[in-house]
């Protein structure tokens, strides 16, 4: 066991490139989940955007490009999902997960070939000098742009939710949306580009796996990372800022078990595998306790009848 | 094409001969001998799979219309194998490879419900009346590339990304490491474990974390070429090509490769089966029998570094010189071999030990 061969800097490093593809898909799913509706699809809106950003930017040798393709493939699918819940009123819960399957299945077809091809690859962003700043140079300023969108546009977020007018009709909608439609508020056409913002960061989240992580297409890579986006959005108690502390900590854990094993300590995979769950189900019960500080129309089906 | 020629030599001869015959299969005067493959990872993985397909082209390469193939591409080891086996067999398979580790005892349970099909399994180590194994030598590849390694890292830090704690991963790990310290007394070995064949995201972070601790060689029992990718990135690692050459990171940062080559004993066995001459065996081939193939060491090598690599290449296929010659100690320091001798087959095959001078412990 040699702890020292750590190097903090690179470690620290790492997590920024692990944890934003959870940023990006939590945060998505933090916008939806404030309008009300929980689209359980995450996963499934994911591994599209890894496969149509993966496909687009192998064509046109773009990577940004391939971003945004994602980008539009999430959302694309985001639309059946606000088809079935907003317009046939179908359940929530059952149609995010059917998404999430759906999606699997569905991009392993569209990417039979591209397997084993190699992406276009995105640069760093050059700061510079500024990149040879002792210590801070090499975490904060050694990363490629999609990286620092990401973090963007989770103070972005955090700014809309919390300081504009279309953030207090967001928060309305999701609070109480009988409330919000006697005030004259479109709820359903609200929530439908809520669950399209929510798909288009998905997708941005798998293109970043695919595209710059790895960088390869297989099925299923995306491997759980929505499930865990899932759990962050609770984890963090619906607050944009507190994602981004999530997601550096659950991305981190990941790190940290490659890292003890190749410093010679074996902590079996299981525990850190599963330790994103059990923090986040400790989260839920010290939530409980006080007051829920979930959205009050939460999973809830609205119908102007009602 | 073929069902025509059926459908046409059914009407010509009527249905008497056809009836006779007893079933379509006969009509055109030949059995098809159907051959079933079962693939761990996609053929696309640039890998192992991939050469377990290029195996099965070449027997269909060889025997043209006589042979079906069939394949089954990213099955889980474990229940779904079994599925899928039993399937092959009620279609009609007369042979079956099942070309990765971890299919062994669902291969034994098949073989056991259909007598008459003949099983082949790879790197493992149950037989049965119906059930052959086959697997190569990797460890021969392993010492070489363990000699360039040792060799050309400048950090002495070589990292490992393990599959599966097996006596296959573990006895390439121990030959590599053996061959390295040959070369090189300060050299450290770093071992990974990622629990997957393939998963190239796992393998790109495995890769990752070596190359932050200060690996600058980069040895992978994994099939993709994700650490390729990554080795790439960092810009000053160098890698080796498993199972296949993954020629497209050559000539760096894939400096070598070691490359399974299954298709003389795919071709053999299915000739075995057609004569009626199969019978349940036991192969081990290595660099000399051509089984495993030492990829291309490009220029990225020093020059006396290849030549001496290729002196150890040549001295595995001779069997002049074994990879596992003593005096070698185990991990705990007590004796593995004296003095000039050989480890032999059965310990190889079992191998659940490091040698002397590799740090940290094997999974259990």
């Amino acid at each position: 066991m040699d702890l020292s061969a750590i190097n903090p800097i690179l470690f620290i490093a790492g997590f920024f490139v692990a944890a934003t593809p959870l940023i990006f898909a939590a945060i998505g799913e933090l916008v939806v989940e404030r309008t009300g509706v929980l689209n359980l699809g995450v996963e499934g809106m994911m591994i599209i955007g890894a496969i149509c950003g993966f496909a687009t930017a192998v064509e046109t040798g773009s990577p940004l490009l391939g971003f945004a393709a994602a980008a539009v493939g999430g959302a694309a699918l985001s639309l059946l999902f606000a088809f079935l819940t907003q317009v046939m009123l179908a359940n929530q819960v059952a149609s995010g997960l059917a998404l999430t399957l759906f999606g699997l299945g569905f991009s392993a077809l569209l990417g039979q070939s591209y397997v084993g091809i190699k992406p276009p690859r995105m640069g760093d962003v050059n700061f510079g000098p500024l990149a040879d700043i002792p210590v801070l140079g090499p975490i904060l300023l050694s990363h490629d742009i999609i990286v620092y969108f990401g973090l963007a546009l989770v103070v972005a977020v955090w700014a809309v939710l919390k300081y504009t007018r279309i953030g207090l009709t967001l928060r309305a909608v999701g609070e109480n949306h009988d409330a919000a439609h006697a005030l004259g508020f479109k709820v359903k056409r609200i929530r439908t580009l809520a669950i399209m913002f929510g798909g288009a960061c998905a997708g941005m989240g798998g293109a970043y796996i695919s595209l710059i992580r790895v960088p390869q297409w297989t099925e299923g890579m995306t491997a759980g990372i929505g499930w865990i986006a899932l759990a962050l959005v609770v984890f963090a108690s619906w607050r944009p800022l507190r994602v981004l502390a999530g997601a550096y900590l659950f991305g981190g854990l990941v790190q940290l078990q490659l890292n003890l094993q190749g410093a010679g300590v074996a902590i079996p995979v299981e525990y850190l595998a599963m330790s994103p769950y059990v923090i986040t189900i400790i989260v839920l019960v010290f939530l409980s306790r006080s007051r829920s500080a979930a959205p009050g129309s939460l999973g809830r089906i609205f119908h102007a009848s009602s | 094409m073929t069902f025509t020629k059926r459908a046409a030599a059914k009407l010509l001869l009527g249905t008497a001969l056809a009836a006779s015959m007893g079933t379509s299969a006969f009509a055109d005067g030949h059995a098809k001998t159907k051959v079933g493959f079962v693939y761990v990872g996609p053929i696309g993985d640039g890998g192992w799979t991939f050469e377990h397909d290029k195996g099965r082209l070449a027997v269909e390469k060889e025997f043209g219309d006589s042979v079906e193939t069939v394949f089954v591409e990213s099955v889980a080891e474990g229940p779904d194998s079994e599925r899928v086996m039993t399937q092959m067999a009620l279609d009609g398979a007369e042979l079956i490879f099942t070309t990765s580790f971890g299919y062994m005892d669902p291969t034994i349970n098949v073989a056991k419900k259909f007598p008459n099909v003949k099983f082949e399994h790879a790197t493992g180590y149950k037989r049965a009346d119906n059930v052959s194994t086959y697997s190569a030598r990797f460890y021969e590849g392993r010492a070489i590339q363990g000699h360039i390694a040792g060799s050309m890292t400048k950090s002495n830090i070589i990292g490992y990304i393990g599959s599966y704690p097996i006596p296959e991963v573990i006895r390439g790990i121990n030959s590599a490491f053996i061959h390295a310290r040959k070369v090189n007394p300060d050299v450290q070995f770093k071992i990974v474990w990622a629990y997957t064949w393939f998963d190239p995201a796992k393998e790109a972070d495995a890769a990752k974390v070596l190359i932050e601790q200060g690996a600058d060689v980069v040895l992978q029992h994994t099939d993709s070429t994700a650490p390729q990718a990554a080795a790439q990135e960092a810009g000053n690692v160098i890698t080796f090509g498993q199972a296949s050459d993954m020629g497209q990171y050559a000539p760096f940062p894939r400096v070598s490769s070691i490359i399974d080559d299954w298709a003389p004993y795919y071709i053999a066995r299915v000739q075995a089966v057609k004569d009626g001459t199969w019978s349940s065996t036991d192969t081990w081939d290595g660099i000399g029998a051509g089984m495993v193939g030492i990829g291309e060491i490009s220029d990225a090598v020093p020059a006396d570094v290849k030549e001496q690599a290729l002196a150890l290449k040549a001295s595995l296929a001779d069997g002049s010189y074994h990879a596992f010659t003593g005096p070698l100690n185990k991990q705990d320091g007590t004796a593995f071999l004296a003095d000039g001798e050989t480890a032999d087959d059965g310990t190889l095959a079992g191998m659940n030990f490091y040698v002397e001078g590799i740090e940290g412990d094997i999974p259990q």
